[in-house]
């Protein structure tokens, strides 16, 4: 036998490089505009798909290896944790709401990012592209999945969880991420990328998983700890495409930069809005508490939001327009938020609870300039009114954010002793806003925005015609189980005595 | 205190979520039931695509296929990302362990020269093709409705790459870098791989996504997964002398194994849900079938010369039998 | 100069990786949290495969990182002998 010659080994980037898109062909029966019929309408130039760079160069085989040793090792831990009845080692259930909100509102997002993924990893016009997405797609169906199989065993033990789908598409507050990942979907490719890729991904999305999923190591739930961190580990492919995703396009051409400027400005405020949600659930509804939004806020967003825009410079881009808004609010939004929603918490699949005093303490020392000043006494009076057996409640109507959803809750970026209300006056309707970011989306695409589904005037109109009952069974919330204050709850009283059960022998 | 939590017996409240217990009875949902069913938005979208405001963002009219609830296409293998995930890796070990084992033995270099080249000239450029088929399973998980259904696609257009890599690797192994420019060009430009490119061309401006399915997964595959891989590799090269070439197509050929059998059950609740739906699926696998089968058989006369007739002929009783179990006559 | 960080779950396999990643990088800084362990440098840093290798005593594929990783900043570069993290400003 002649001696074998080895054959020359392939570098990482030119093996990547002829196993992807080398696969890749111009067609010929059919034109390019026919087959990639959505990259062009957005006005976005692209001369040469070959100049992307791929991020991360994984081959299926390696994606399949990689991914299916995270899965063994997710799933082995939310299997002990269903069989030793993990979740009587939490703090306290009360932490259960910020999972509640997070099934609900979180979940059903990251499905639809998938959705959108896959349908990019159609759509646009290189294989490198092409596949980074589509691999994302995948990514997004395994954190869909693996969250509710995180959560399914709370649900078996614990109100608030059951009805996840319907809530996904009737309840008041998921109405807030939905019309986030729908306003995504329904934009072109491109925009879909800065959304999604971007500005969820890059600017966002560690301020929801790192920070929190470390609050909840320290809170004792190891299923929602390993459903975070290995999620997270997918995002930092995805976080890388995003930036790739932008780099590519600010590069291709000088016209792409103030579109490309226009879609970060628009999906950094939508973004910092769905996040405050977030907010609410790391201020308040952690038992234990890592780091305050606040500190969260000045690692993420302000350090590495800042560096990331320090670093695109070069192509002409600036901080997104509402960031300094975003800055002011940081101090404030968690207390709105928990606010809003403790006195709307007859409506809202989760408990609320005024924060004891030791809490109050900790807030007072994470926001010193604004707690203890604006929402201690409004707190202070909360408890009052409940200790004396008249808790407050606020059935009116909230005026919704047309472009947010939010309610109309936030104060002046400058005066957090006003409230923060715009309007706008178009083709003869009147639309609110909550701040001057979500009013300036609202303006630029007056068409997209005024088809907005608002749950609040659907409570209002056929078949529930405003009853508070016939909504409560449309979303099939159980009213005195799912809803109002933790104190008191069927999930205290419950946790209590399993714990109870756990650590007596009686 | 260290607390034993295994010794404490509590009731559970619920069995499992609602949208389940509404459809399964309210006892422990599997985990692909919870991992598949209704967890894509269903009503109060908020706003019309911008790419196309004639349609919705979630969108049943998109297709001729009409069903009373999406979700009961579901897949016999029950995928949901960790067994697919899982399965995957384990064939993908094994693919390795066949790469390295014709790698390090040389079993390349001791393949007689008409053999290697037959199996370059008929497996390379079929990465393109699998190329192909990954933009449609893309394209049906992204406009499919429906999580059972759609899912499964996306899984789907990954082991459509991953047969594409599996190709290229091949390519590389039994010629080099050259070899996969020549397979290329033969996709290109050599007038017996262009019915089939004209194929994979016309499916990529179809935007039914189950007349897509049916015209990739049911049909080209339908031919062309037994023809290429049972038929010539394992038949005919292997006999030759070629074995090394079916170990290198191994997952090819227990990929198409597994597969079919999810294809299969979509068809046949498809069909079985309407005669309006067997009526349209009849005449789609009827025309794309046709067409796959005049495709594949220049390709086939690469490896089989006069006798490709013949066992495309064969492949094509097999798929008609096929279809019709499904309850599509054709 | 802006901070560059790469964040890791914390657990026995990651311990030398972590390791590594301090020989290669005196001015990183490591950072540990619950369940996590985040190193920030300032610009720039480099994760070498060679010497993951030296502190296992195995080979090692950079792509293993993907298992454990949990989040990063900065543009990413990577071949097969190292993966850098840094900003161009």
């Amino acid at each position: 036998m002649e001696t074998k010659v080895a054959k020359k080994k392939l570098g990482l980037k030119d093996r990547y490089k002829l196993l992807t898109r080398d696969l890749g062909w111009e067609p010929s029966y059919h034109t390019k505009d026919e087959v990639f019929p959505y990259v062009k309408y957005e006005g976005i130039k692209i001369h040469d798909w070959e100049k992307w760079e791929d991020p991360f160069r994984l081959t299926m085989d390696a994606y399949w290896k990689y991914q299916a040793e995270k899965e063994r090792k997710f799933y082995a831990i939310i299997d002990a944790h269903t069989q030793n009845n993990g979740h009587l080692n939490l703090t306290d259930a009360r932490y259960l709401s910020a999972l509640k909100l997070f099934l609900q509102a979180i979940s059903p997002g990251e499905y639809a990012a998938g959705k959108g993924f896959a349908r990019v990893g159609r759509e646009f016009g290189g294989v490198g592209t092409q596949v980074a997405c589509q691999m994302q797609a995948l990514d997004e169906i395994r954190h869909a999945q693996t969250q509710i199989h995180a959560m399914s065993n709370y649900n078996r033990y614990y109100n608030g969880f059951h009805s996840f789908a319907d809530q996904r598409d009737r309840m008041w507050y998921t109405s807030v991420p939905r019309s986030f990942f729908d306003d995504a979907m329904s934009a072109g490719p491109f925009e879909f990328m800065i959304a999604i890729g971007f500005s969820f991904e890059y600017v966002l999305t560690n301020l929801l998983f790192v920070p929190f999923m470390s609050g909840a190591a320290y809170n004792g739930d190891m299923a929602t700890v390993t459903f975070g961190f290995s999620a997270q580990s997918d995002e930092a492919r995805h976080m890388t495409l995003g930036l790739e995703c932008i780099k590519f396009m600010l590069e291709q051409d000088p016209a792409n930069t103030p579109i490309v400027q226009a879609w970060i400005d628009k999906w950094f405020w939508r973004g910092f809005r769905v996040l405050g949600l977030v907010s609410a659930m790391m201020d308040y509804m952690l038992p234990k508490r890592v780091m305050s939004w606040r500190e969260a806020w000045n690692i993420y967003g302000v350090e590495n939001g800042g560096a990331l825009f320090t670093d695109l410079a070069r192509y002409g881009i600036r901080i997104p327009k509402h960031w300094d808004d975003a800055e002011k609010a940081v101090d404030h939004m968690s207390h709105q938020f928990m606010l809003a929603l403790y006195q709307w918490n007859f409506g809202t699949c989760f408990h609320t609870w005024i924060p004891p005093e030791p809490d109050m303490e900790w807030l007072s020392s994470k926001y010193p300039n604004t707690f203890d000043k604006y929402y201690r006494p409004r707190w202070e009076h909360l408890k009052k009114l409940a200790k004396e057996g008249k808790p407050f409640k606020n059935f009116g109507l909230a005026k919704l954010c047309q472009t947010c959803q939010l309610p109309i809750i936030f104060t002046e970026p400058d005066d957090p002793t006003m409230s923060c209300h715009r309007e706008v006056d178009y083709k003869g309707n009147k639309y609110h806003f909550c701040s001057d970011g979500c009013q300036h989306i609202f303006e630029n695409e007056p068409e997209k925005y005024v088809q907005a589904w608002l749950p609040m005037p659907a409570l209002f109109q056929e078949p529930l015609k405003g009853d508070l009952g016939a909504w409560m069974n449309w979303t099939s919330l159980i009213d005195g189980k799912d809803n109002g204050d933790y104190v008191g709850s069927q999930d205290e009283r419950n946790f209590q005595q399993w714990r109870g059960l756990a650590t007596t022998n009686t | 205190m260290p607390i034993d939590l295994r010794m404490v017996t509590i009731e559970p409240q619920r069995q499992t979520f609602d949208h389940l217990a509404h459809r399964f009875g309210d006892k422990p949902a599997s985990r692909y039931q919870e991992g598949s069913y209704d967890i894509q938005a269903a009503e109060n979208l908020h706003y019309l695509p911008t790419w196309d405001p004639d349609q919705k963002l979630y969108d049943t009219s998109i297709t001729r296929i009409v069903m009373e609830d999406w979700y009961a296409l579901k897949d016999p293998r029950q995928f949901y990302y960790s067994t697919y995930t899982l399965t995957r890796a384990r064939q993908q070990e094994t693919a390795e362990a066949n790469f390295s084992f014709v790698e390090t033995r040389g079993l390349a270099d001791m393949l007689p020269d008409d053999l290697r080249a037959t199996a370059l000239r008929v497996l390379v450029p079929l990465r393109h093709a699998a190329w192909g088929a990954n933009q449609h399973n893309s394209f049906i998980c992204g406009y499919g409705y429906g999580v059972t259904l759609t899912q499964a696609c996306m899984y789907h257009a990954m082991d459509n790459l991953g047969i594409a890599q599996y190709l290229s690797r091949l390519g590389l192994l039994l010629g080099d870098a050259e070899a996969l420019d020549t397979a290329k060009d033969a996709w290109l430009h050599d007038a017996a791989w262009q019915p089939l490119r004209r194929y994979v061309e016309d499916c990529l401006v179809l935007r039914d996504p189950m007349e897509l399915f049916v015209a990739q997964n049911v049909a080209l595959d339908g031919l062309l997964y037994p023809l290429v891989y049972e038929r010539i590799v394992d038949n005919d090269l292997s006999v030759r002398g070629g074995s090394a070439v079916a170990m290198l197509t191994q997952f090819m050929s227990d990929w198409f194994d597994e597969t079919r059998k999810w294809t299969d059950a979509v068809l046949k609740t498809a069909a079985a849900e309407s005669e309006s739906n067997r009526a349209v699926l009849q005449e789609w696998i009827r025309a794309w079938s046709g067409r796959a089968a005049s495709a594949l058989l220049p390709v086939a006369a690469f490896a089989l010369g006069a006798q490709a007739g013949e066992a495309l002929e064969e492949q094509v009783a097999a798929f008609k039998l096929r279809a019709e179990k499904a309850g599509v006559a054709i | 100069m802006s901070t560059v960080f790469i964040a890791l779950q914390a657990n026995e396999e990651t311990r030398p990786i972590i390791e590594a990643i301090q020989l290669d990088n005196p001015q990183a800084v490591v950072e540990r949290q619950p369940a996590m362990v985040k190193i920030n440098a300032p610009g720039r840093l480099i994760v070498r495969k060679a010497t993951i290798e030296e502190q296992i005593g195995r080979a090692y594929d950079l792509q293993e990182l993907q298992i454990n990783l949990i989040t990063l900043s900065g543009n990413v570069d990577e071949d097969d002998e190292a993966l850098t993290l840094h900003w161009n400003a």
